[in-house]
């Protein structure tokens, strides 16, 4: 496991990270990931995360080398599309049993690798370890350098079992297994001064193609997506393109960067999401192909396109705009990636609440990201009351967010949009903004709201009546009891990832005198997790030592 | 508020609508002991027979007068009464119920005298029903000749009685329209029972095509509602009736015994099972049963969950005015578009549908407004139209010839609106249009082209360490 442990520590040292750059060294050494909190964790583990990563990659066999749980319970249940085979949908297990633990799984890999060649005869085989063949010890490396040897035929072993950390993790451990085993095993036919690669986008609900259209008008070729509808040789000759884009998810950052360091390959980072990041992605690409040695023009066209899409999609948002004007959005979201959603919500007449933004301006933008990433957040850890106590006091008419929220409104009677992985619906690009705004109107004015709202013929407390109850109960009595209501101030969580509270902090910053959130950070461990909290400790610093309370609205 | 049109075509294609007489013939199927009749040529009897045995899949008792050419010019006096002589010799019904066709009825056959006249010349069918029922094809459509008959019923069964009597608290009569299923049926049994009601059923299709096994094979009908229970229903406290189709039966009854009577134009969808619901406790004094609490609690449910997949969806409907009305009221409540109503009849209950334009019309029109739609919801016979335009068919209400379980499919109650919404959304599921590399490429005058592939580089590839 030691090249597995290096590995762990390489992928949490990233320089491209800029979150991960201001940390000190130490933090550093800690790695970017949560300790998960047994009893209290959600979400994928590396596994799950590399598995996401790489089976996107259309024409090749994934198989899962462990016990049925890890593929049986999950297989085809992403929504990355395909232009092409669709082997990638096809779920691939060893299965292994109580035999093949005591005695090894190797030779049953070895063996399913053979099977998969003979019935498939994929262009390759990715070969994916979990936790239990990597506890007695399947060494899957050597098992597929044989079989590789053997088949005269790629087959690339993808070390991320589950226990070694979460799905972000999981997601950079792909990223190393394809940089060290396949990009820059093949070549290209041919290159154009207008090759570039898509990272980190996985063509979910068909995203890719809603772009893909205009990067062909404008003559850009996408040499590899990864791995959104990719195909094995063109991830093997990604290294030849003039320019990457790395797709706003810091998932693949380590290949962006790497490909940057090892092939000359330029990349910036950016979004499909939304009018304003469609527009600066489009431009970015075209930037960077320019400096790369193609022609200047390919700015003129591309900022003639721009104009031309930006106004066709502003046209086509316009309509709904009579019938969404005052509106009330509740965005609350880890997954789309992008904030010029907003934009979009806007301009089709809505209104955010929960954040009090007009205009979206730069720094609006990030302010935006960062009031939404601690809701995102936030969210994880809320009990259903409180989740429904912030719909009804935000009194938003629809409410945008990941799957997981989804009951909690739906049970609130609340509209509710998916924008998250598991969606059916493409946003991407102009075209998937006039979708979103589409989708808004429809889920909004849909006649069931008026339908299930209808009290039921008999007389009935309901559980919002219920709700309102309690959460009016204790509302009076942290009223009538400022201690209390003290204690509960001091008790709310600031830092998520290392359970410290707005009383530790506070007790913190006034022992040592401290002034800079990372001396803050040094005493508590708050801010040293996912670093989403780190606004707020900075901002708690500056109260106190303004000699003020600490700002009611952040920390109470 | 629906306006209501009629096809200006000539010729009917691909119909919609079924004929009075069968749809008075069914109603009699749903009364124990019975044999229908119809009066006419024996095709009448024939089509009708293998439409029915198609749809419930279950030996049908119907019968012909068998009308010549001859006995229809000189008149149908004689066909009758053989018939009717007949039927009692080798069937030996309770209830003969006749109803007569557009031949007879072009003709003018006094069918009313003829009964008369049978009565008098055969004192030994004294104990036996005839009921007559004017059904001529080429007026109205099937739910009509169905309400007709009900009203008909109970003019010969339920006693006139002019002064007040004592009413059983308990008894509710339910007078269905012809658009709910045996299944249906069953449902709404099950739903009044369970407020300590005693519900009688007519007609009740439930006992005779539910398509139970018989312990006895008898040409007539087997279950269904019975004399003795229909001479009972003028002391009943209240009647439900289902369907605009019986407002004639509900108003037939009332006039007669004076029982009161609640319409509802649909139970399927939540508000009307929330008023049925509540009108039912009113009425027993009883509290509703948690049974009910629970199923509502499913149904919001299944909507919040199903209302993603109708949302939006254009959904056409061709079927008889109170189906369309239930079913497409209800789409309409879950978010889809009824992008177009084809109907086979006029009724009050059309112009009360949300929706611009309802047609009288066939399965052409329908099938010429169904391009491009998500679903089609009609009968069997939509099959075709589904295979041209490539929509999904649902299929419902009668004929379902080519699925099982026709007389057992639910549209009633909270339980069967939640089925509903489970079948059709699935529907909806399985036919979501997956993208491609050119479902948002568009070829406009104003899409520029580079101009095909980009040139290759003149660059030697040399292989990278």
């Amino acid at each position: 496991m030691s090249t597995l442990a290096a590995k762990v520590q390489e992928v949490f040292n990233e320089p491209g990270c800029d979150k991960n750059k201001g940390k000190s060294e130490k933090e550093r050494k800690k790695g970017c990931t949560k300790q998960l909190a047994p009893g209290a964790a959600a979400g994928g583990c590396a596994f799950d995360g590399a598995k996401i990563a790489l089976q996107p990659i259309t024409d090749v066999a994934h198989l899962v080398h462990g016990p049925i749980a890890c593929e049986g319970n999950s297989w085809d249940n992403r929504g990355a599309k395909t232009s092409g085979s669709s082997l990638y949908r096809t779920g691939f297990t060893t299965d292994i049993g109580e035999t093949d633990v005591v005695f090894g799984g190797e030779k049953r890999l070895y063996k399913s690798i053979k099977e998969i060649i003979d019935k498939y005869d994929p262009p390759a085989v990715f070969v994916y370890q979990t936790c239990v063949p990597a506890m007695i010890g399947d060494d899957i490396d050597a098992v597929c350098k044989a079989a590789a040897k053997k088949f005269n035929k790629p087959i690339i072993p993808v070390n991320s079992p589950g226990f070694v950390g979460p799905k972000n993790l999981g997601n950079k451990l792909a990223g190393e297994a394809i940089l060290e085993h396949v990009i820059g095993t093949q070549e290209p036919e041919y290159t154009t001064p207008y090759d570039i690669n898509i990272i980190g986008e996985y063509n979910l609900a068909g995203e890719l193609w809603q772009v893909k259209p205009l990067l062909d008008e404008l003559g850009i070729r996408i040499l590899s997506c990864i791995s959104g509808d990719g195909k094995y040789n063109e991830v093997a000759y990604s290294h030849r393109a003039k320019a990457s884009m790395m797709v706003c998810s810091k998932a693949m950052i380590n290949v962006a960067r790497k490909m940057e360091e090892r092939y000359d390959i330029p990349f910036f980072e950016g979004s499909f999401y939304g009018i304003g990041d469609m527009s600066d992605s489009l431009r970015e690409i075209a930037r960077l192909l320019v400096e790369r040695g193609a022609p200047a023009e390919l700015k003129d066209r591309t900022d003639a396109i721009i104009e031309r899409e930006e106004a066709r999609a502003w046209a086509r948002i316009a309509p709904y705009k009579e019938r969404l004007t005052g509106k009330k959005v509740l965005l609350i979201t880890g997954g789309v990636k992008s904030w010029s959603v907003v934009a979009a919500l806007q301009e089709a007449g809505m209104e955010l609440v929960g954040t009090s933004v007009k205009k979206s301006t730069k720094e609006d933008k990030e302010r935006i990201k960062e009031l939404m990433g601690q809701d995102a957040h936030m969210i994880d850890d809320m009990t259903p009351r409180e989740m429904y106590k912030m719909l009804k006091d935000a009194q938003a008419d629809i409410m945008l967010s990941g799957g997981r929220s989804q009951f909690i409104a739906l049970k609130a009677k609340m509209p509710w949009l998916d924008i998250n992985q598991e969606r059916h619906h493409a946003y991407a690009g102009y075209e998937g903004m006039v979708e979103l705004v589409h989708e808004i109107d429809k889920a909004l004015f849909n006649p069931v709201w008026e339908q299930v709202r209808r009290p039921p013929p008999w007389q009935e407390t309901t559980w919002e009546e219920r709700a309102n109850a309690a959460i009016a109960a204790e509302a009076a009595e942290l009223a009538a009891d400022p201690v209390k209501a003290e204690q509960v101030r001091r008790e709310k969580r600031v830092c998520k990832c290392h359970n410290v509270n707005v009383g530790a902090l506070e007790d913190a910053i006034v022992a040592g005198s401290l002034t800079t959130v990372d001396a803050l950070a040094e005493a508590t461990h708050a801010g040293t997790g996912c670093g989403g909290c780190r606004d707020t400790m900075e901002q708690m610093i500056e109260a106190a030592n303004a000699g003020g309370a600490v700002p009611a609205s952040k920390a109470a | 508020m629906a306006r209501v049109e009629v096809s200006k075509k000539a010729c009917a294609v691909n119909p919609l609508k079924m004929s009075q007489p069968i749809g008075g013939a069914l109603a009699f199927m749903g009364v124990q002991g019975c044999m229908p009749l119809l009066h006419g040529s024996q095709g009448c009897t024939s089509f009708g027979l293998v439409l029915f045995v198609r749809h419930f899949r279950e030996a049908i008792p119907l019968q012909t007068t068998a009308m010549s050419e001859v006995a229809t010019v000189l008149g149908g006096l004689e066909n009758v009464e053989e018939a009717v002589v007949n039927i009692a010799k080798r069937a030996k019904p309770e209830i003969i119920g006749i109803c007569s066709t557009g031949v007879t009825e072009t003709k003018g056959d006094d069918v009313d005298g003829y009964i008369q006249l049978i009565r008098q010349r055969h004192p030994e069918l004294d104990h036996m029903g005839i009921v007559y029922v004017s059904t001529p094809d080429f007026k109205d459509a099937f739910q009509d000749g169905w309400g007709k008959t009900v009203s008909k019923l109970i003019e010969a069964f339920v006693p006139a009685n002019a002064t007040p009597i004592q009413r059983a608290p308990q008894r509710v009569n339910v007078l269905p329209g012809c658009h709910l299923t045996p299944g249906d049926i069953d449902e709404l049994r099950d739903i009044i029972e369970s407020f300590g009601l005693e519900p009688t059923f007519l007609p009740d299709l439930s006992g005779s095509l539910d398509g139970h096994l018989p312990e006895d094979f008898t040409p007539t009908t087997l279950g269904g509602t019975t004399r003795d229970a229909m001479a009972q229903m003028g002391s009943a406290a209240w009647t439900i009736a289902v369907g605009e189709q019986m407002r004639l039966a509900a108003t037939t009854l009332e006039r007669r015994a004076g029982v009161p009577f609640v319409l509802f134009d649909r139970l399927t969808g939540l508000a009307p099972n929330d008023e049925l619901i509540e009108f039912l406790s009113r009425i027993s004094g009883r509290p509703v049963p948690l049974k009910f609490k629970r199923q509502r609690g499913q149904l919001v449910d299944a909507m919040l969950d199903g209302h993603f997949h109708f949302g939006a969806k254009k959904v056409t409907i061709g079927a008889e005015p109170d189906l369309l009305f239930a079913i497409g009221s209800w789409l309409i409540e879950m978010g889809a578009n009824v992008t177009a109503a084809v109907t086979t009849t006029h009724s009050a209950v059309l112009e009360k549908l949300a929706i611009d334009e309802v047609l009288i019309g066939d399965l052409e029109d329908l099938e010429n407004r169904s391009k491009g739609t998500d679903l089609i919801m009609t009968h069997s016979h939509g099959r075709q139209a589904s295979e041209r335009l490539g929509v999904p068919l649902f299929r419902l209400g009668l004929p379902t010839f080519d699925r099982l379980g026709a007389g057992h499919e639910l549209t009633v109650g909270y339980r069967g609106t939640r089925t509903l919404i489970f079948n059709i959304g699935n529907m909806f599921i399985s036919q979501a249009h997956e993208p491609g590399p050119d479902t948002w490429r568009r070829e406009d005058e104003n899409v520029t082209h580079f101009g095909g592939e980009p040139a290759p580089e003149l660059v030697q590839i040399t292989a990278m360490a």
